[in-house]
């Protein structure tokens, strides 16, 4: 195990691809590996990538970790950490993951590392074990980690929780349907991105989500999501989307906002982790039988409520 | 801890642009349960066995019918093993003549499969060398 520690440390590939392989099956000594890890992590910056399916995720993904890698924005060269989320069938827990067919370019780079992962039940855009995979590529000293989502819909925000920058893309030609939206991702955007810009509707893509914007009126923290338009294919706005990403991150800093958003979510987590843990030993230790009182709901004996008064008392 | 999932690689080394065969493989493994990661066309053996790597494959599957098999699988094999991943298994899918398989099992393949074969054949024969049964 000290080895597998210390080989993820040192960056090394084979060992970073084992171990995101046994924390997304929960094998305990790996997520004790992840423990260990903690306190090397916290140096990258991570990036979420979301949008409806279809709207060119994948290719943009590639092009802004081909430019991070090279050196954008003025920066130094990033080593960059993708990971790619698509869907598992519900019918046959199989999945196809085709992210890397758009991410070629990106091929034979030893600083780039693109992990496909299938979102196995989880409903958020994710998969269950995200989080330990953007901990695990964050240890393992890559600086920049892109977490491209199964292409959502409107519900599905967990990204929100997992990335410090939120990509929100849309494609034009959407029209109204961007008023569908904004109750949904659209708020969870820190970056508005209309990719395939060179599609006849970017402008009026533009319009309607400024409008929206607009009639969102929050503006707390003084950041203004900034709308900008992007062919993935050609890699045309791209260099743009890079440079707001950094002035994202530097407003996190500096505004103190990226730090109450990291404690929000440490909280909730240990709230989630404290919640499995007290489940199970309140379970050991009462003995009780959920699935007994789950058959009295089910056949009407009594109310969820009553349940639970009754297996608490 | 859960259900340990079978992921293959399903690569399409050379120059040839038929990829339909390889879909369809990679549907008929992923109705099998498996997790498949599809690459697309026209990889090197060098793109194909560092992303065998980086997704942490038990299997790959290399589709070929340029007629390149000869001198693309002993590439993959040989980078496969330089990488420490010789336990991962390698089939071979496409048109390769019938001469030809002797040589590549002696080589480490685990199974060639030429046109007309039955998916759930595939699927079988990839749950085997994963220690699995036909079930399921």
């Amino acid at each position: 195990m000290a080895t597998l520690i210390e080989r993820v440390a040192a960056g090394d590939r084979r060992a970073l691809a084992v171990l995101i392989s046994r924390l997304e099956r929960e094998d305990p000594e790996a997520l004790e590996i992840l423990s260990q890890l903690h306190r090397r992590t916290g140096r990258a910056m991570v990036v979420g990538i979301t949008g409806a399916p279809g709207t060119g995720k994948s290719t943009l993904t590639a092009a802004l970790g081909a430019l991070l890698r090279k050196g954008a924005a003025g920066r130094d060269p990033q080593r960059v950490g993708i990971l790619a989320v698509d869907p598992t069938s519900p019918f046959t827990g199989g999945a196809i993951l085709g992210d890397r067919i758009r991410m070629r370019d990106l091929a034979g780079d030893e600083g780039v590392f693109i992990r496909s992962m299938a979102s196995r039940g989880a409903l958020g855009g994710l998969s269950r074990a995200t989080d330990s995979a953007v901990r695990a590529l964050d240890a393992a000293g890559f600086d920049a980690i892109l977490v491209e989502t199964v292409g959502v819909g409107q519900a599905e925000t967990d990204i929100s929780r997992q990335a410090q920058t939120v990509v929100v893309v849309v494609t034009p030609g959407l029209g109204d349907d961007i008023q569908a939206l904004k109750a949904g991702i659209l708020e969870i955007a820190d970056i508005l991105v209309i990719n395939k810009a060179d599609l006849p509707g970017a402008d009026s893509a533009a319009g309607s989500l400024r409008a929206m914007l607009d009639l969102g009126g929050g503006a707390e923290n003084d950041w203004r999501p900034p709308i900008l338009k992007t062919v993935g294919t050609t890699g045309e706005g791209v260099e743009r989307l890079a440079q707001e990403v950094f002035r994202h991150r530097e407003h996190l800093l500096r505004s103190g906002e990226g730090e109450r958003r990291e404690r929000e979510r440490a909280q909730a987590d240990l709230e989630r982790r404290l919640s499995g843990r007290l489940l199970a030993r309140w379970r050991a230790a009462a003995g009780r039988d959920v699935a007994e009182m789950a058959r009295k709901v089910v056949a009407r004996e009594c109310s969820p409520e009553e349940a639970v008064e009754k297996l608490l008392g | 801890m859960t259900a340990r999932k079978i992921r293959v690689l399903i690569a399409k080394p050379g120059l040839d642009g038929h990829d339909r065969g390889a879909k369809v493989v990679a549907r008929a493994l992923r109705d099998a349960g498996m997790e498949v990661i599809y690459t697309g066309l026209r990889q090197t053996p060098e793109m194909i066995v560092e992303a065998a790597l980086q997704e942490d494959v038990d299997v790959v599957g290399l589709s070929i019918l340029s007629g390149a098999h000869g001198d693309l699988v002993p590439r993959v094999l040989h980078l496969l093993r330089e990488k420490g991943l010789e336990k991962v298994s390698v089939f071979v899918g496409g048109i390769i003549p019938e001469a030809d398989i002797p040589g590549l099992q002696a080589a480490g393949v685990a199974g060639v499969f030429g046109p007309g074969t039955p998916t759930t054949d595939v699927a079988a024969a990839i749950r085997r060398t994963q220690g699995e049964g036909d079930a399921g």
